[in-house]
């Protein structure tokens, strides 16, 4: 167990960083994410089809593919970085923002097909009901829409977070390797096996992910069969 | 209250197009499933948007087409009980019945929870989830979250459908009691005589999306004519009644009316209970003299006063018995045998054995609050 914990402060480095960059990405494309995933379930327009196929094209192309084009938009010369550095001071590249950035977009077809699936399940017509007795179609969102995908909603965001902790083609190539900066988990164990002498601290810190990557899925687990008994769904 | 409908609107290759006006207590909109009564009552409610037309509840206007008026269902204040009960299944009965309350202008809730809760026998439900309920109590939730929304109009679009008689007898009494003790006037669909007889002030018959006719219950339920084929076995004439007294001996109870004394099995409500009474026209005989020798108890004095013809080989004879009309279904034959025409004095003969829980309904269970 000493031998597991005997972090180098690098490694320490390394796994707060990735709890950090995944908590972020999965927080940060929740709103977004139910938003698309309404709009995929009920809307009905133009373009749908190819809305879901931009979704999905981070499942689809090499990782490396979505980093580099993440480095021609947000990078410090890209269209999107230039005018976010400009204007709010928003730096993705090379900056622990962008792994979180990276990590986020590649979690993103997971967390969206997840709530989809739960909003197509929830019954309209309970819905329905809600507008009868007075609510307005946001209240009923609220109240009714939103408490029947949460069980969806905590699978989407749990499938986000374990995707980010395992991210490393797209980070890599967006953010590179900057100890304590932007080496997360993946990152820091494709440089220990880089370097000789490394298989010890490679093998500790996939031993760590591992433990997260357990711990994360059974409090998903347990988070979505209690809020699953609260509601009591025929 | 006044609801005025005009309206019309398709839905595929079926067309609603309906005209009325009700000021009742209780209008039952009636007809066979898919002569479009749910869409009408959807429309009135705002759930769906009708192509052309317009709808209004006391001079204010829910839907326009002309002035491009449409008020969305959550603004419109008007209650509504679903086939299925539609509860949320993430709240406890409780929670469901407290829901409209929130989006009620504090100066517009007349619902008191407790009263509603009482008035439907609700409450040992409270803590419970839906899922735990029975159908009969579900909908009787239902009946009470949309109460408790403080509606302007009550609209129920075939409550009872999916239930079995037994939990159909459980919820009947509380609709009645919403209807007299309450003072939210009513919409009610249904495809079945029973209820519509039981329940309405007033009836808009429904065919293949039209109005075939609309008044007051006992006035429409004398059209035979008007009733789905499935359910022309139960029609008949309307009374209203009132219990005299119980015959203890015998297990039966004698109702008062205008035509007079009615004998039926032995009914559940205390002496003076207004009963509603259904006599279905299969179920009275027509005889020219005073009968004797029979087994029957309830013998009426009347006159013709219409004669009809019926389906098939049956005619129907109205007779005026002191101002209340019954009917009788019997054949071309002993029409004839008879020479019953109009204006003849004649008796009309019910068997009190005829009479059953679907015709004469039963009162509330003593302890509804259990």
């Amino acid at each position: 167990m000493n031998w597991l914990l005997d972090l180098t402060p690098d490694e320490w480095n390394a796994v707060r960083l990735s709890i950090k960059v995944a908590t972020v990405a999965m927080i940060a494309s929740l709103p977004p994410g139910i938003l698309i995933a309404l709009l995929l379930a009920r809307g009905r327009f133009w373009g749908k089809t190819l809305l879901n196929g931009l979704v999905h094209l981070p499942l689809i192309l090499p990782p490396v593919v979505t980093g580099y084009l993440l480095l021609l938009t947000f990078g410090r010369r890209g269209p999107a970085g230039a005018f976010l550095a400009e204007h709010f001071g928003i730096v993705f590249s090379f900056r622990w923002t962008g792994a979180a950035l990276a990590c986020g977009i590649m979690g993103f077809p997971l967390m969206v097909r997840a709530i989809r699936l739960s909003i197509e399940a929830v019954d309209r017509r309970i819905e329905a009901a809600a507008g009868t007795l007075g609510a307005n179609p946001l209240w009923v969102f609220a109240t009714i829409t939103l408490p029947l995908i949460l069980p969806g909603l905590i699978a989407g965001a749990i499938l986000s977070f374990a995707k980010a902790m395992g991210e490393f083609g797209a980070t890599i190539t967006f953010v590179s390797n900057i100890p304590n900066e932007t080496q997360t988990l993946p990152s820091a164990i494709y440089t220990f096996t880089q370097v000789p002498g490394g298989d010890e601290g490679a093998l500790r810190l996939t031993l760590i992910s591992i433990v997260i990557s357990m711990v994360a899925l059974v409090a998903s687990e347990v988070l979505a069969r209690r809020v699953g008994r609260r509601m009591d769904i025929e | 209250m006044t609801l005025s409908v005009d309206i019309s609107h398709r839905l595929g290759d079926f067309a609603v197009e309906a005209r009325f006006e009700s000021a009742g207590r209780l209008t039952a909109l009636f007809g066979p499933s898919g002569s479009g009564k749910s869409t009408l009552i959807n429309l009135i409610a705002g759930l769906i948007r009708p192509d052309k037309g317009r709808i209004s509840v006391d001079g204010n206007v829910l839907v326009d087409t002309a002035a491009r008026i449409f008020v969305p269902m959550h603004k419109r204040r008007i209650g509504m009980v679903f086939q299925d009960a539609r509860l949320f299944p993430h709240m406890s009965v409780a929670g469901n019945l407290r829901y409209g309350r929130w989006f009620t202008p504090a100066s517009e809730r007349y619902a008191k929870m407790d009263a509603v809760v009482d008035l439907l026998g609700i409450g040992h439900l409270l803590d419970r989830r839906p899922a735990k309920l029975s159908g009969g109590e579900k909908q009787r939730v239902a009946i009470g979250r949309a109460l408790l929304a403080s509606p302007k109009l009550l609209l129920m679009d075939e409550p009872l459908a999916s239930l079995d008689e037994a939990r159909k007898a459980e919820i009947l009494p509380y609709i009645e009691r919403l209807r007299d003790e309450t003072n939210i006037p009513i919409g009610y669909v249904s495809h079945s005589v029973a209820e519509v007889a039981r329940l309405a002030s007033d009836v808009v018959v429904l065919s293949q999306g039209k109005v075939a006719a609309s008044g007051p219950t006992v006035a429409i339920m004398q059209r035979l004519d008007l009733l789905p084929a499935e359910e022309r076995g139960e029609g008949g004439a309307v009374l209203d009644t009132k219990v005299m007294r119980h015959d203890e001996a015998f297990g039966m109870t004698v109702l008062g009316s205008q035509a007079g004394e009615i004998r039926v099995p032995r009914l559940a409500h205390p002496v003076g209970a207004s009963v509603r009474l259904r006599v279905r026209a299969r179920d009275v005989m027509v005889a020219t003299e005073q009968p004797t020798g029979l087994s029957a108890l309830n013998i009426l004095s009347g006159t013709i006063s219409a004669v009809r013809p019926g389906i098939g080989p049956t005619v129907e004879i109205a007779i005026d018995c002191n101002g209340a009309t019954v009917l009788a279904r019997i054949t071309e034959q002993s029409k004839q045998t008879l020479r019953l025409a109009l204006g003849h004095k004649v008796f009309a003969v019910i068997k009190t054995v005829s009479f059953d829980s679907a015709t004469t309904g039963v009162g509330l269970p003593a302890e509804a609050d259990g």
